[in-house]
C-alpha cells in the first residue's frame, strides 16, 4: 500500500499518560458494575426459578446466600447497584446537556461514589437494626 | 428522493451500504428509556426484598411473590432489566471483541441466554402465583 517503512505518525495517547480524574473512575466503574450486575441479574433469575421449583431446590440456594461469602456477595451487589443507579442518573442528566463542566462533573462523580458506599451500609443497618 | 448529488455519502459508501448502521439512535433511546424505568424498579426491588424477606426462607419468598404488586413489579423488573442488560452487554462486546467469529458468537449468546433466563424467571413468578 503506502511505503515500505511505517511512517512516524503520532499515536493516540493511552490510559497511563493521563492525569488521574475521578470522572475516569466513575466511567470505568459504570461499565464494570454494569457487567457485574448482569451476572447478579442472571442469579436473580435462577433464584426465582428455584423458588418456583420448590423448597428442596430453593433451600440449598438460600443457605448458600446465608454463608459469610454469600452475604458479602449480596452486600457488594447492592453497592454495585447503588453506584450504577447514581451514576446512571448522572448520565441521564448529562444527556440533557447539563452538568458537563469539569467542576460539576467531578462533584456529581464524588456524589455517586459516596452513594455507592453509603447505600449498602444504610440498607444493612436498616435490615439489621430496623423494626 | 435525494439524488446522488444531494447526498453527503460517498459513492463507495452507497454501494457497500455500510457506514452508519442506521440503528444507533434507537439503541440510544431504548437504553435511556429502560434506564428511567429501572431508576424506579431496581431500588424498589432491592429495598422491599431486603426488608420483607430478611431471613430469605422459602415461605417468605413465596409470600413476597404472591402479593400482586410484588409479582407485577418483579416481572417488570426482569423484562426491563434484561432488555437494558442486552443493550449494555452488546455495547461492551462490540467495544472489546475484535474477532468477527467470537464477536458474533457472544452477541448471539447474549440474546439467547437473556431470553432463556428472562422468560424462565417470568414464568417462575407466574408459577408461584398460579400453581403447577
Amino acid at each position: 500500500m503506502a511505503g515500505a517503512t511505517r511512517p512516524e505518525r503520532p499515536i493516540s495517547p493511552h490510559v497511563q499518560v493521563w492525569r488521574w480524574h475521578v470522572t475516569m473512575l466513575t466511567s470505568i466503574l459504570h461499565r464494570f458494575t454494569g457487567v457485574a450486575l448482569y451476572g447478579a441479574a442472571l442469579g436473580l433469575a435462577l433464584w426465582l426459578m428455584a423458588a418456583a421449583a420448590g423448597p428442596e431446590i430453593f433451600g440449598p440456594l438460600a443457605e448458600l446466600l446465608h454463608t459469610p461469602l454469600g452475604q458479602i456477595a449480596l452486600y457488594l451487589i447492592v453497592a454495585a447497584a447503588a453506584f450504577h443507579l447514581a451514576n446512571g442518573i448522572r448520565h441521564l442528566v448529562f444527556d440533557t446537556g447539563a452538568g458537563l463542566t469539569p467542576t460539576d462533573a467531578e462533584t456529581s462523580a464524588w456524589f455517586a461514589i459516596l452513594f455507592a458506599i453509603a447505600a449498602p451500609a444504610g440498607l444493612w443497618a436498616l435490615v439489621t437494626f430496623g423494626g | 428522493m435525494a439524488g446522488p448529488k444531494n447526498t453527503m455519502r460517498t459513492s463507495l459508501g452507497r454501494v457497500r451500504n455500510h457506514g452508519a448502521a442506521g440503528e444507533g439512535t434507537s439503541h440510544f433511546i431504548a437504553q435511556r428509556a429502560s434506564a428511567i424505568a429501572l431508576v424506579l424498579l431496581m431500588p424498589w426491588f432491592i429495598v422491599s426484598v431486603a426488608l420483607s424477606l430478611k431471613g430469605g426462607n422459602y415461605l417468605g419468598v413465596i409470600d413476597f411473590l404472591t402479593q400482586p404488586v410484588n409479582a407485577v413489579g418483579v416481572i417488570l423488573l426482569i423484562a426491563t432489566g434484561f432488555y437494558h442488560m442486552h443493550i449494555g452487554m452488546q455495547e461492551v462486546i462490540n467495544d472489546y471483541i475484535a474477532r468477527p467469529f467470537t464477536k458474533v458468537l457472544l452477541l448471539v449468546l447474549n440474546t439467547f441466554a437473556l431470553l432463556a433466563l428472562g422468560v424462565g424467571a417470568v414464568f417462575a413468578v407466574l408459577m408461584v402465583n398460579f400453581g403447577v
